[in-house]
């Protein structure tokens, strides 16, 4: 074991909670491979491969908590229910959360949270979204009829509920991630704030490259291979493009901030695409990991969330993060320069590049984030450097046990080449505003 | 994967059928199961008069094992199997009496019958007389296991370097091939040497082990990973990357760990080490499983079709053995895939031939450096098994190559991984060096 590094936290009494390791299926473009798989099939097949890979037949683990963004109502106890599917013992308690694209962050903080507290000594984290299977809603009229319809006792009763049915009313409501409170979709949210901070088009797609060419060379070069299980006969992430360049990105047509009047930047290339895939990550305390034999890749060591007000346009829908990292740092007594590496989830490629720009931006980080200056900036060489979302794609609640688990093995690496600690800064912005940020360092 | 024929001439009308026109009906084989009695009737220990003592050394061995042992071959009885055991026969006439007796019982042997001869290996320094006695036993072992019907086997017993009869590894043979883990061992002969084995002769003799088998996810290795686990092994399953959702299957069936993992790869040999280690304490057994086919006429045979096949079923473990040699592991049990292809040869494998050729030799010259720490290397050598893979095969093709052997019928998967499980075992340290074919006696090659 390295030198446990002092912090804040483990100064209050709270014992380690640490990172054994992750397994995820490949991420597949919405409507291809996994376009007949339910979010239970892929979280469950993600548990069963952590289950193998950490030989965890029988075992009972603390809690498993995780969840899913567009859910089925048939889903409740999502989690619980993949529980029981899985090669996990039946004894295992799972409760399932949601905090939109944090949703698997959030799930991870939560699981380290309890062991760090001593209520479980083992947990795993996760999360699942499919597109392809995702719910559609009935008209608000076809589900009043019908529940009325549903509680009346005659059959006159009934036949009078279903006689208010309207042509209208059987429309169905085709699932949508826009803004309840603005209308808009991420994208066009995102556009907005890309254009107030000026981020370039050719800014957004180094950044897609970069991310595409970082992941398959973390693919090519095996990096995977202990954090991916196949599914479905599909073995790799189908979203990664190792032979995409400046040129083809270049070449795309902008999608997303059409209507507003500076140019339009943001493209297929340098968005996420929709994605189907579920994640796992496997947590313990050290004693756990060490009385099972189990690899220990990091330490979890400290969590901060944040929300914006974007529903009156002051701050842009996904600045979050750039609330809470500050937050996070401060209470750590760190800095950003005190990171190795630098995980920021690319919901879009102009998100990386705005909450970036917002950290050097003195008059931002004054007068936003009460700071006496700007936070500072994040050397690029040590940013998503296996690739993140834009290559891999972004099955919303499946995105944060991706980033810890590939974040936890990049640390371990890193920490037995330099033979030095390191540490990882994650942060994960999310649909109403919101943000979740965390710290790892090797173990 | 299911072999219609031998269903049909077996079963309701078609069975009827199939014996008044004569058919050949391959018997259905008997299989382990837990509980089951070891033979099916009782056996019948018989000797040349110089190898009474070992011979009565056996029969109490038998009785310990809760067989009804019997040594008069004129009982009136269905006989489960037959030992004979040769071991001081020193001239060809001292074999009549046992080998005519072992005739006169054929008839009454009951279905999925055994017939075990122990004898001794021609030494060097044999007299002329001694040695043809002693390679006589060789072809009466493989002529009767022609001659057998109904599911019945006839395998052999070479004792070499002095080993006494009451050896534990000779033991380990001997309940190997009377039970029904040898249903499709058939004709063979296996040489068993002095090696100091512990351990138990009988069931979960792998209890606390650790063992590695690659190509885990499907297959042979899927069932290699299950016999191994039933037997008490820890289990780390290994195969490609691409493979994972299957090898995920497989290890949650066994309990064991999955190793995704390129065999291939420079540094798979490390990377197995570590992983049973750091997971699981240590490493006992390994099992090279792993292995493709890439078929084609040497006339019209591509490079990467002979190369990518001698990398992974022969340069892999050579170079993943030389790693496990040198990490000193006492009493290593390794068991390499062989094949009746690389034996014989097969038209449009000169590729797969080599290499699993090249594994045979590699396992005897592998046998000699691990003997020293109490390791064995050995092979084992399936024929036709039915699997996914040979279900490919044009049905012609396939219904041939079924029949061929003396047991007329493809073999299972579990055949070739209980003959894994027995040559891993603590107890078969003796067997060292050793091509052991589950083959139900192909006709081609020894």
């Amino acid at each position: 074991m390295a030198t446990r590094q002092t912090t804040a936290t483990t100064e209050t009494g709270v014992r380690d909670a640490v990172v054994v390791g992750g397994n995820r299926i490949p991420f597949a473009r919405a409507g291809k491979k996994y376009a007949d798989a339910s979010n239970q099939e892929m979280f469950t097949a993600a548990l069963d491969g952590l289950v193998a890979r950490f030989g965890l037949q029988g075992e009972r683990i603390g809690e498993v908590v995780g969840g899913a963004v567009l859910k089925h109502s048939r889903d409740f106890n999502l989690v619980r229910e993949s529980v029981l599917g899985s090669a996990l013992h039946p004894a295992t308690p799972a409760f399932d959360l949601q905090q939109a694209c944090a949703t698997g962050l959030e799930a991870t903080i939560t699981v380290a949270n309890k062991i760090r507290l001593g209520q479980i000594d083992s947990g795993i984290a996760g999360g699942t979204d499919t597109i392809s299977d995702a719910p559609v809603a009935v008209s608000e009229g076809l589900r009043r009829v019908l529940l009325e319809a549903q509680h009346a006792k005659t059959l006159q009763a009934r036949l009078k509920a279903l006689a208010k049915l309207r042509p209208s009313d059987l429309k169905p409501l085709v699932p949508a991630t826009d803004e309840p409170r603005t209308g808009l979709s991420m994208g066009e949210h995102q556009a907005i704030t890309a254009a107030r901070w000026g981020i370039t088009r050719e800014a957004q797609d180094q950044v897609a490259l970069a991310s595409h060419q970082n992941m398959a060379a973390a693919w090519d070069s095996g990096f995977f291979d202990d954090l991916v299980t196949p599914f479905r006969g599909l073995t790799r992430d189908d979203n990664v493009r190792a032979d995409t360049s400046a040129e083809k990105l270049a070449g795309l047509k902008p999608v997303f901030g059409r209507s507003l009047e500076t140019p339009a930047t943001m493209t297929a290339g340098n968005s996420t695409p929709l994605t189907d895939g579920a994640s796992t990550v496997l947590l313990g305390s050290r004693e756990w990991a060490e009385a099972h034999d189990l690899p220990v890749l990091a330490r979890f060591v400290d969590a901060e969330t944040a929300a914006v007000d974007f529903v009156h346009g002051h701050e842009g829908l996904l600045m979050a993060p750039a609330h809470a990292v500050p937050r996070l740092l401060a209470r750590n007594g760190l800095t950003l320069a005190d990171f190795d590496l630098v995980e920021i989830h690319e919901a879009f490629a102009s998100t990386v590049l705005t909450i970036l720009a917002a950290w050097e931006d003195d008059d931002y980080c004054k007068n936003e984030l009460g700071l006496t200056g700007a936070l500072g900036s994040v050397d690029r060489d040590r940013l998503n450097v296996a690739g993140s979302s834009l290559a891999a794609g972004h099955p919303f609640a499946a995105t944060g046990g991706r980033i810890v688990a590939t974040t936890a093995k990049l640390l371990a690496r890193k920490a037995a080449e330099t033979g030095k600690p390191a540490r990882a800064l994650i942060s994960i912005c999310a649909a109403g505003g919101l943000g979740a940020t965390a710290i790892l360092e090797s173990a | 994967m299911t072999d219609r024929y031998a269903q049909a001439v077996n079963s309701g009308f078609t069975k009827t059928l199939a014996k008044k026109l004569g058919l050949p009906r391959p018997a259905i084989l008997r299989r382990y199961r837990d509980g089951d009695p070891l033979t099916v009737g009782p056996v019948l220990v018989l000797a040349d008069a110089a190898s009474k003592a070992d011979a009565d050394a056996v029969a109490r061995t038998l009785l310990g094992w809760d067989l009804d042992v019997r040594r008069d071959h004129h009982d009136d009885v269905r006989w489960g199997a037959v030992v004979v055991v040769l071991t001081e026969a020193a001239e060809p006439t001292a074999v009549t009496e046992p080998v005519l007796a072992v005739g006169s019982v054929l008839r009454s042997l009951a279905g999925n019958g055994r017939v075990v001869t122990v004898s001794r290996a021609p030494a060097a320094d044999d007299s002329p007389a001694v040695a043809a006695t002693r390679q006589g036993v060789d072809a009466v072992v493989r002529s009767l296991g022609k001659e057998l019907r109904g599911g019945s086997t006839s395998n052999g017993i070479v004792l070499t370097d002095d080993v006494e009869v009451g050896h534990p590894s000779v033991l380990a043979t001997l309940r190997f091939f009377l039970s029904a883990k040898s249903a499709y061992v058939d004709g063979q002969l296996l040489r068993v040497g002095t090696a100091d084995a512990t351990g138990i002769v009988g069931d979960r003799a792998l209890d606390g082990q650790v063992a590695v088998v690659t190509g885990a996810a499907r297959g042979i290795g899927a069932a290699i990973a299950r016999t191994l686990a039933r037997d008490g092994a820890i289990v780390v399953c290994v195969d490609v990357p691409a493979a994972g959702e299957a090898l995920a299957a497989t290890a949650n069936a066994v309990g064991g760990t999955t190793l995704q993992l390129d065999v291939t790869a420079d540094d798979a040999g490390q990377r197995i080490l570590d992983h049973a280690r750091e997971r699981h304490g240590r490493l006992d057994v390994v099992v090279h499983n792993a292995g493709i086919t890439r078929d084609k006429l040497l006339a019209n045979m591509k490079p990467a079709q002979w190369e990518s096949v001698v990398a992974v079923n022969l340069a892999a473990q050579l170079r993943i053995n030389e790693v496990l040699l040198a990490a000193g592991i006492d009493g290593l049990r390794i068991v390499s895939l062989a094949s009746t292809s690389g034996i014989a040869g097969n038209k449009g494998q000169t590729n797969y031939g080599f290499s699993k050729a090249g594994v045979i030799g590699h396992t005897r010259a592998t046998a000699r450096l691990l003997a020293a720490s109490g390791g064995t290397a050995n092979a084992v050598a399936p024929g036709f098994i039915e699997t996914e893979m040979t279900s490919r095969i044009p049905f012609a093709t396939r219904e041939v190559a079924r029949r061929i052997p003396s047991l007329a019928q493809g073999g299972q998967p579990v055949d070739v991984a209980e003959a894994i499980a027995f040559l891993a075992s603590p107890a078969a340290a003796g067997v060292n060096g050793q091509v052991l074919r589950v083959c139900g006696q192909h006709l081609v090659g020894q």
